[in-house]
């Protein structure tokens, strides 16, 4: 049994080295995950340090320039990665995890548990998501932030973070719940499927097993929509005053301060187009892998999908 | 009785559950409408004016009188723009946004979902390259940065097209990009994706082997089903697009019911958030029960 | 395809559109594959026949920018400027603003008499005056307009203006419930009696004032709280309600009844309403806008590019922004703490490096030159006393100093690199470790009110031109106060300065209060002076200039044909 399950899993892994595309991408992802972890710590720089300078344009001191408190834009990138990394990789993960279970349980169940929990994303979808977001954030410093400065203060940056990451997924699933529910209902009548309930399995086998490799295409697609998604929707959190606190950055908030060097007057261009740039690669490599992925574990792969 | 039937007759109880679980969410929020910079003459003008919004009363009884005046199709006066009540102010921007979102909704369509069916058949091949560049650019690229760069270049530099405001053709054009491409982006990768689940199923390698031309194949019995993520997307995405968004509205100056989805909030306008949120609750679940009853027709497997 | 669009606009027209539910059901069928042409052909023509439902409008005389959606322009309701530019383009006051220097002229009165006490004015209106649906605008309904505005039930957040009539805070107070108390009466139909509570240097001013406004009491009582909304709006300023489109602009008409309308001489004005500095400044670079009136919609990151233009007018301006201490917690309980902390800030560094406008450092609440007033230089950056200062309250080069947060609201990113700064200077000279607080409008509102924090961003903007105005918020008892602190002997000062004839020793009186305000309580620490901007043209729009009251009157404004 070990074997035969293992075997499957070793093509597919050939088939995912092969894929130039997706190995570049991986390999730059975690690139930039090493370095955005491990740089600022490695060079010892400090992304709030003011250096008296400020606004000069990208050069041998600055490789990415400064910014208007004279901080370099180099070291806040590399920290606003780390950062968002973060936020979009639990973000994404949390809204994938609730929206594909929901999705298969409502679509597989259908009838009358498939009618009330889509009623149920109906609702939430209405529920205006800048609400609950602020009220759960809000609850949070309220609440928890009182108990946790008794208790552990220096824990608060951390567990503010992730009390953003948890709100900011549990209101992206929505549209991964619909998407999931829809292609599992496509899928249910397939042959397949019928055959192998005919022969008695499990239905969370027959999810694990049948559905899922199905839904992976859907799931990554999701996936690369949402982490951008997430990221982005962090710097309108600062809107608000509940995203990342200054001085501290993250791509998403650096990128709205870079968007107002859009006019004809002065443009500063650094300001938008380092941050802007980098997380267009990574989402880039963040595709190719997951384009790789998903060919690499094609249920059939080959069979005529090619013209 | 049908099922889409029950779902129609469910749509009130629906708003029923969203108007209230907001209503009562809202008010939890720290800050209110009366709050301000500057602090009130007296106490008596204060509370002068809270009699007038009924502030003054128990938050059930507020509760109540909501929805009595909810059932009567009045929505309240807006506590923010006080010489408009909030039915007034959707009358004024609920055309703009149908207007501006239609016409994102076509382009977002009439691209992505080309875009996508090519990208699949070429999986690969250039259209899948340029077609991927397009998702990068619609999905990394936020609204509130593309906005302005089309206005910096074909507004400013180029002089094609008006940079903002609101009236004749030539000012939608670029607001109607902006928000079309963003979608445009989003349909193309769900089309891609609907593509190739679709192209390797034995039904369709059944279609050629009756002979049929590879178009009809695709156009036949390869798109109709690959549509299904894409419409399962199209509820909440045209829901989205007809209540206006807030960037591109605010970016281009139109006036149009998106900036009172943030506003309104900021403000603490309780009674024209309500306003909204019913109001794109009930666009929402007609759009799904549409996309819903689409998607049992174009595949007939899902409504079983 | 053009055809087709219009085939199928009427056949939309025809239909109307949404409520024919065979509508929906079409675009729906339409979607399916091979038609989609159709459905998107259905989708664009649905939105140019939304489009073209709304025609184009002709391009105005004149167009401002003028910021946001006004909350109301209800003269007697209104707070925001921008709402009271829109109002004061629609009405006027028995004085008006000077265009060239903010100080009062006549306007619906023609001229007024002053006793030597300065208690009793005689305001003598205009015989011509008239509303723009022709009716005579009269004492009585002077009188009656400012009995309205103090009655509690109006509402009206600016009634404190009236404070100083007599009587006028009683009746604001709700401690005297007849409104026809109110010391104003109309002697005849064109002659009004004002008597003052104290001498008011500034009276002339207010009476030039959104609030004291007459508004057409027939349209009230027709039509209550929402007289505004009357069709047609009687007017009595230099232009008339054409149209009030939300979100997008008002459309104003020249108003041929208004007394002065030979001055006027732009047909048709545009006001456009919208909150994006971007925006409007790319209008106005287009050239589809002529002035933008508001400094906030000008970008500030651009300030200094911007400051250089021929095109842009910068000023000295009514405004100030400072910092709130919370005087009623650790560790700004403790006035040497808040001392220390004020002189630890290099003003200057801020307005150099981030606001960047020519704003002025000041370490006062009153900006310089308020009504003739200079204050007293407050504490100013001195880190060694600074220090000295902190080790005296018990935190030696800050040690055991505890953590502290400065809040701020986050509608400009100006506030936030300000807090960035005030932390980093707070780091370097007294060693302590402030965290940022960023709040969202109404949450700094509500917290600032609550006393829920260490210290916190704040701003004024005068309503008239004396430090009054910036003085009085930090009365004991005053809702602007904001900070837990309370002085017995301020509270006097204000008192005895109110009540001082004299012009030259009350303002001897109120800069003593001051400076027990910022050198020797500091409840209060100012950071610097605002700066006005408005951008026009001086080859395209004429009749407007520069001052600090920030008023630039309608009646003067033109555009100039080349």
């Amino acid at each position: 049994m070990n074997t035969l399950s293992s075997s499957p899993g070793r093509l597919a892994l050939r088939r995912f080295l092969r894929n130039r595309t997706a190995v570049s991408g991986l390999v730059f992802l975690l690139l930039a995950t090493v370095v955005s972890v491990f740089g600022p710590w490695v060079m010892a720089i400090d992304p709030n340090q003011g250096s008296g300078s400020p606004f000069v344009s990208p050069g041998a001191s600055h490789w990415m320039g400064t910014d208007i408190h004279g901080r370099d834009l180099f070291s806040r990138v590399l920290v606003g990665t780390r950062i968002s990394l973060l936020v979009g990789a639990v973000g994404a993960g949390v809204s994938v995890l609730i929206g594909v279970s929901w999705g298969l349980v409502s679509g597989w169940r259908g009838g009358r548990t498939d009618a009330w929990m889509m009623r149920l994303v109906d609702v939430l979808y209405a529920l205006p998501t800048v609400v609950w977001v602020m009220l759960t954030l809000t609850l949070f410093e309220t609440r928890c932030v009182g108990w946790l400065s008794e208790r552990w203060p220096a824990s608060i940056p951390a567990f503010r973070l992730a009390a953003m990451m948890v709100s900011l997924g549990s209101v992206s699933w929505l549209t991964m719940a619909r998407i999931v529910r829809a292609q599992v209902l496509s899928l249910r009548e397939r042959p397949f499927i019928l055959a192998a309930q005919s022969i008695g399995v499990s239905p969370v086998r027959l999810m694990l097993r049948h559905f899922l490799p199905h839904l992976a295409g859907v799931v990554i697609v999701y996936l690369t929509l949402t982490v951008p998604a997430v990221v982005l929707y962090e710097s309108f959190l600062s809107f608000l005053g509940l995203g990342v606190r200054p001085p501290q950055a993250s791509l998403g908030t650096l990128i709205a301060d870079g968007a107002s060097q859009l006019n004809s007057v002065r443009v500063r261009w650094w300001l938008l187009v380092f941050p802007a740039g980098l997380m267009t690669l990574m989402l880039a490599a963040l595709n190719g892998v997951g384009e790789g992925l998903r060919s690499a574990f094609e249920p059939r792969d080959g069979n005529g999908d090619r013209n | 009785m049908r099922p889409w039937m029950a779902r129609v007759a469910l749509i009130p109880v629906l708003l029923w559950v969203v108007a209230t679980l907001s209503f009562f969410l809202l008010r939890a929020v720290p800050g209110g409408p009366f709050d301000r910079e500057r602090a009130p003459a007296s106490r008596e003008v204060e509370a002068a004016l809270k009699a007038r919004y009924h502030w003054d009363e128990p938050l059930w009884r507020q509760y109540g009188r909501y929805l009595g005046n909810v059932m009567h199709g009045d929505l309240g006066p807006s506590l923010k723009y006080r010489n408009h009540s909030v039915n007034d102010l959707l009358g004024q921007t609920v055309p703009v946004s149908l207007a501006l979102g239609g016409m994102a909704f076509g382009v977002a369509i009439g691209l992505g979902v080309p875009l996508g069916v090519l990208a699949a058949l070429k999986r690969g091949g250039w259209a899948d390259y340029a077609a991927a560049g397009l998702t990068l650019v619609g999905v990394c690229v936020p609204v509130f940065v593309l906005g302005p760069l089309l206005v910096l270049v074909l507004g400013l530099w180029l002089e094609w097209f008006p940079v903002a405001l609101w009236g004749s053709w030539q000012n939608a054009v670029l607001p109607t990009l902006t928000l079309g491409l963003y979608f445009a982006a989003r349909v193309a990768r769900w089309m891609r994706e609907g593509m190739i689940e679709v192209l390797r199923s034995p039904h369709v390698q059944t279609a050629r082997a009756k002979g049929l031309s590879e178009t009809a194949v695709i156009l036949r019995h390869v798109v109709p089903v690959a549509l299904v993520p894409v419409i399962s997307y199209t509820g909440p995405m045209l829901a989205d697009l007809l209540t206006g968004s807030f960037v591109v509205e605010n970016v281009f100056q139109i006036p149009g019911t998106g900036a009172f989805f943030i506003n309104s909030f900021f403000s603490r306008d309780y009674t024209m958030m309500m306003g909204m949120v019913l109001f794109y609750s009930l666009l929402l679940q007609v759009l799904n029960l549409f996309s819903d009853l689409l998607l049992r027709w174009v595949d007939p497997r899902v409504g079983s | 395809m053009i055809p087709s669009l219009v085939q199928q606009n009427a056949l939309v027209r025809k239909t109307g559109v949404f409520c024919c539910p065979g509508w929906w059901a079409r675009l729906f069928e339409s979607l399916r594959p091979g038609l989609s042409v159709r459905a998107l052909g259905l989708v664009l023509s649905l939105g140019a026949w939304v489009l073209t439902s709304c025609s184009p409008l002709e391009r105005a005389d004149l167009v401002l920018h003028n910021g946001p959606e006004p909350e109301t322009i209800d003269p007697q309701i209104l707070t925001g400027q921008a709402d009271g530019r829109i109002a004061s383009a629609l009405f006027e006051g028995l004085t008006r603003f000077n265009p060239t220097n903010g100080t009062a002229m006549p306007g619906l009165a023609s001229h007024w008499e002053i006793s030597g006490d300065g208690l009793t004015y005689l305001f003598f209106l205009r015989p011509e005056a008239r509303w723009s649906t022709g009716e005579s605008i009269e004492a009585k309904e002077v009188v009656w307009s400012w009995r309205r505005a103090v009655t509690p039930a109006t509402a009206a957040d600016y009634a404190s203006q009236f404070f100083c009539i007599r009587n006028g805070r009683a009746i604001v107070n709700g401690e005297l419930r007849d409104a026809s108390q109110l010391g104003a009466e109309a002697l005849d139909a064109h002659t009004v009696r004002v008597h003052l509570e104290n001498p008011t240097p500034y009276f002339l001013e207010l009476a030039a004032s959104r609030v004291f406004f007459p508004i057409p009491r027939r349209a009230v009582e027709r039509l209550g709280d929402q007289w505004i909304r009357a069709e047609p709006l009687p007017c009595s300023g230099p232009y008339q309600l054409l149209s009030w489109r939300v979100n997008d602009r008002f459309r104003l008409r020249r108003n041929p009844q208004y007394w002065d309308a030979a001055q006027v001489t732009a047909e048709r004005i545009d006001i456009l309403c919208g909150d994006n500095p971007s925006t409007a400044l790319n209008l106005f670079l287009n050239g589809e806008v002529d002035l933008i009136s508001d400094r906030k919609i000008i970008p500030g990151e651009l300030g200094p590019e911007l400051a250089t233009r021929p095109d842009f007018h910068r000023f000295d301006y009514l405004g100030q922004d400072f910092i709130r201490f919370n005087t009623t917690r650790k560790p700004f309980q403790d006035a040497r703490v808040r001392r220390a902390v004020a002189m630890a800030l290099d003003r200057s560094r801020i307005t150099a490096r981030i606001t960047r406008m020519g704003e002025r450092p000041s370490a006062a609440v009153t900006p310089a030159g308020t009504g003739g007033y200079h204050p007293s230089a407050g504490l100013s950056y001195d880190p060694a006393t600074a220090r000295r200062l902190l080790a005296e309250a018990g935190y030696p080069e800050g040690r055991g100093f505890p953590a502290i947060e400065y809040t701020f609201n986050v509608g400009s990113r100006i506030y936030e690199q300000t807090g960035v700064e005030i932390q980093s200077m707070l780091r370097e000279h007294l060693g302590i470790r402030v965290e940022l607080r960023p709040l969202e409008w109404k949450t700094y509102l509500a917290e600032m009110s609550a006393l829920n924090y260490d210290f916190i961003r704040g701003s004024w903007v005068g309503d008239y031109d004396d430090p009054m105005t910036f003085l009085d918020c930090f009365l004991s008892d005053s809702g602007n106060n904001r900070t837990g602190w309370k002085d017995i002997r301020y509270d006097r000062l204000l008192q005895a300065a109110a009540a001082e004839a004299d012009p030259q020793r009350r303002l001897g009186i109120l800069r003593e209060a001051e400076t027990l305000l910022v050198v020797e309580a500091v409840p209060v620490t100012g950071l610097y002076s605002h700066v006005g901007l408005y951008a026009a043209d001086p080859r395209k729009v004429g009749g407007i200039w520069p001052n600090r009251m920030d008023e630039h009157p309608f009646f003067s404004m033109r555009r100039i044909r080349p």
